[in-house]
């Protein structure tokens, strides 16, 4: 049986009494397309920081591919091919898109400690980074800084810079937050267009986005998975209706 | 009695002055982040207005401990509302280097008007001389501070404890953007906050002139021990203040007094290395 | 659709990396005072020696975001270090540059394992204790450093045995200036190198940085390391030129006055922090006969004000109002 892409066993984390992760066990088959939902509050950011490494959990495991990632930095589980993009952007505002993205891709070549040589001389870096900036439609901002973008094509520069990482696994935190529906068009097309060897689990609160991308669903409730099923599952499950209505306690 | 009951004496005293030299940077640090390195030039305001209160208009010493509280509460508000108030976003560098300009103004500012002497006080006469018991001499007026700063200590900790206000600012200190999401108006608390941690320090300051002294140095002198007080203590905590306050207090007095060669040696090097132990300090948080 | 109109991503790098006009004429500019004003080229010599300490600051504060209230620390080794190996016997002024770049990059190194790991106070709080630590050391340790009187019998040997230093300064100042130089390129190179843009990345945003796999401490090791020793040789120069160390070459007046002047020209840009120190050194030498309070209220002022009306400093101001003056209608 081939390992998930991405595994967690167990997972909880508390801050004093307030419980944000109660025995979480999850699994992402090679090439999923996952959408955790959830209402605010969930535990659906948390759980995303449980698994980069941001948040050390109090109890449970994280496999990356098989492996047993729990104890290791973010940095690090980066390198092993985990990535994601944040729900509020963060990004480096003061330098370009093309620095931004180049830098990423020079850090996992690498490269980023060399300090006698200069930017230009690094062709294959800048070149993937110009790719990766063409596949989402940004090259013709390249020389920007971040901050003067618009805030769909900020979008967009979050996810390029996951994706310059060359990841296995891309957690999206809300990728479609804030952008305005003339500006998803090409957010749309990025997601959609993410190679299958990436699997991909993005928190989502735009259902449109669920249904279109999504093959299977989870619902998370008050740091608990509530259920998991198909798109059609969970929008037809009652006890998901009451969640977001509020009618239910928390289990 | 052996001299280290002596060192411990001295040294709680001179803790309880640096307590409460630093609470109030504490608080107001632990609440709004607010990197305030001129917290001392309030300290050296209370003390100064003190000296020119007695020694120019003949006031009496008690009298003036007010007036240094609101001398120096008063200026923090006027500070608070021109400058301080634009920064409170500002990264760690801008507001380190905004109030060190002050300091210095400050520190020129008084070294221009008294001169850089130490400033000479009267105390009343039964706060002079020292009280008997168990053969020791425990000189009046550091057991008055230490009365002073328990006095203090209680009432602080009896408003944050049981007061609305008190629970507003502890929201504030814990997350300020849920106490604004509660409808606490965290602008106007941080100002009385200030204020009054500022009023404090100019209290000490006062307080200070007969234990060590007076002269343009002290808003940058005492501004390094206030800040290992925060530092380690923990921001935004007064019980951390007080802790942190008397270990420095009595280890600063002990190390003067048992190795006086490597005395201050010791204390950056435990400061440094607790701080790196427990960057949010002992009782900080997160 | 892509490549039409926006230009080459390499050539637009190289092009952003060229040595500008401006650039030229100031370091042609820096030959002036061996012409025009051959009377204050031990002053120059100063100004230099601040210029690479200013460097080495804006190395890891305007680049990678260290705030530190305790650099002098690295300065007052390299002095320490060049003025005993003197005072012990071989004065030969570029091997003692030498050694006191490996002492002082060896402090760097060691201290960088801890300043790399904290942020924000602890880390100012940190950087304070350390040079505060050393300071008091060096006050302990008098039998070394020779205490508050400072270090006595240093003799620098001339440079390549024929170029001795004396007072009236050309030596001293064309040595300071070459070395500032030669570091200088060094510098420059490095923050065109993906070295600086990962500084600036940290600078900018740590978190991300360590989001897309970065290493961010090592990175910050490597940069205080090298900053710690070009602070160690200024500190050397000082040493060298002067043939006098005491122990305000560790204190947090150094610490601060270096921090001060890279604040005035503005951090992030090399030039800045050189023209603050220019500024500021020709500023205190025209005031050296004022009461040194007065000195500290004026330049408590012009802190306030640079925070208050200029945060980006002389250069950053003068950026923006080239940009506001381009921008205007004719």
């Amino acid at each position: 049986m081939t390992a998930s892409a991405l595994a967690v066993r167990g997972i909880s984390k508390r801050f004093g009494s307030l419980i944000v992760a109660a025995d979480i066990d999850l699994a992402l088959p090679l090439g999923a397309r996952y959408a955790l939902i959830g209402p605010n509050g969930a535990g659906k950011t948390t759980l995303i920081n449980l698994m980069t490494g941001m948040l050390r959990p109090d109890a449970g495991q994280i496999l990356l591919g098989g492996e047993d990632v729990t104890t290791l930095a973010p940095e690090q589980r980066v390198r092993r091919g985990l990535a994601r993009t944040y729900q509020i952007n963060s990004l480096f505002p003061r330098l370009t898109v093309l620095e931004s993205v180049a830098l990423a891709v020079c850090e996992r070549r690498r490269v980023a400690q060399t300090f006698w040589r200069r930017l230009p001389a690094y062709r294959e870096e800048i070149d993937e980074a110009r790719q990766i900036l063409g596949v989402l439609m940004l090259d013709v901002v390249c020389h920007r800084p971040a901050r003067e973008l618009a805030y769909g094509q900020q979008r967009l520069l979050e996810i390029a810079l996951a994706l310059a990482s060359r990841p296995r696994v891309l957690l999206l935190d809300e990728p479609a937050a804030g952008v305005p529906r003339d500006e998803s068009k090409e957010l749309f097309a990025a997601i959609g267009g993410l190679s299958h060897d990436i699997t991909v689990l993005f928190i989502e609160h735009d259902m449109e986005l669920v249904f279109r991308f999504a093959a299977r669903v989870i619902v998370m409730v008050g740091g608990s998975i509530l259920v998991e099923g198909t798109p059609a599952e969970i929008a037809s499950d009652p006890q998901v209706h009451a969640v977001y209505l509020g009618k239910r306690e928390r289990g | 009695m052996p001299p280290i009951f002596g060192v411990l004496f001295d040294g709680v005293a001179y803790g309880t002055l640096l307590f409460l030299l630093s609470v109030g940077l504490s608080v107001t640090l632990g609440m709004m982040n607010f990197i305030n390195l001129a917290h001392c030039s309030f300290a050296m305001l209370g003390g100064y207005v003190t000296v020119t209160l007695m020694n120019g208009l003949g006031w009496a010493f008690f009298a003036t401990l007010p007036a240094a509280f609101i001398a120096a509460a008063a200026a923090s508000v006027g500070l608070e509302r021109v400058f301080f108030r634009r920064f409170y976003n500002a990264s760690d560098l801008e507001q380190c280097l905004l109030t060190i300009g002050i300091v210095f103004v400050s520190i020129a500012a008084a070294a221009y008007i008294y001169g850089t002497d130490q400033q000479p006080v009267q105390l009343p006469a039964f706060l002079r001389g020292s009280i008997q018991f168990a053969g020791l001499n425990f000189a009046a007026y550091r057991l008055f501070l230490i009365a002073v700063a328990v006095l203090i200590t209680v009432v602080l900790v009896a408003t944050l404890e049981t007061t609305r206000f008190g629970a507003q600012v502890r929201a504030a200190v814990n997350n300020q953007r849920m106490a604004r999401g509660l409808g606490i108006d965290v602008d106007t608390l941080f100002a009385i906050t200030f204020a009054l941690g500022s009023g404090l320090a100019g209290l000490g300051g006062a307080l200070a002139i007969d234990l060590v002294g007076l002269d343009p140095s002290f808003a940058f002198t005492y501004l390094i021990y206030v800040l290992i007080v925060v530092s380690v203590g923990g921001l935004g905590s007064i019980g951390g203040s007080f802790a942190a306050a008397m270990l420095l207090g009595v280890g600063d007095i002990a190390g003067k007094y048992y190795v006086p060669a490597i005395g201050s040696i010791l204390i950056y090097l435990v400061m440094t290395v607790l701080i790196m132990l427990r960057p949010t300090g002992i009782f900080g948080r997160r | 659709m892509t490549g039409a109109t926006i230009a080459e991503p390499r050539e637009y790098l190289q092009a952003q990396m060229r040595w500008r006009w401006g650039e030229i004429a100031f370091w042609l500019a820096t030959l002036l005072p061996f012409v025009i004003t051959p009377d204050y080229l031990l002053l120059a010599s100063q100004i230099a020696i601040a210029g690479l300490f200013v460097l080495s600051l804006d190395l890891i504060l305007g680049f990678a975001g260290i705030v530190s209230l305790g650099h002098a620390a690295y300065f007052g080794i390299g002095a320490y270090t060049a003025g005993l190996l003197s005072k012990w016997g071989w004065g030969e002024p570029l091997s003692g540059l030498l050694l006191a770049a490996c002492a002082a990059g060896a402090f760097g190194y060691l201290t960088s394992f801890i300043i790399s790991r904290f942020r924000h106070l602890p880390l100012i709080m940190i950087t304070l204790g350390i040079g505060l630590l050393l300071q008091e050391a060096a006050n302990s340790a008098s039998w070394l450093t020779g205490g508050f009187d400072g270090l006595q019998g240093i003799h620098t040997w001339p440079i390549a045995g024929r170029f001795r230093f004396d007072l009236y300064g050309y030596a001293a100042y064309a040595y300071a200036l070459t070395v500032l130089f030669v570091i200088f390129l060094g510098a420059r190179l490095l923050i065109h190198s993906p070295f600086g843009l990962a500084l600036r990345g940290i600078r900018d945003n740590s978190l991300r940085m360590r989001a897309i796999g970065a290493p961010t401490h090592a990175h910050i090791r490597t940069i205080f390391t090298i900053a710690a020793m070009f602070a160690g040789i200024a500190g050397a120069i000082l040493a060298q030129t002067t043939e006098t160390v005491s122990l305000e070459v560790l204190g947090f007046q150094r610490s601060a006055d270096v921090l001060v002047m890279l604040i005035l020209g503005g951090t992030g840009r090399l030039y800045g922090g050189l023209l603050g120190a220019i500024v500021y050194m020709v500023a205190r030498d025209q005031f050296s006969g004022l009461n040194p309070q007065y000195w500290y209220f004026w330049i408590g002022l012009l802190l306030i004000a640079v925070v208050v009306i200029v945060p980006n400093g002389l250069l950053g101001g003068l950026s923006l109002l080239t940009r506001r003056a381009r921008a205007a209608p004719p």
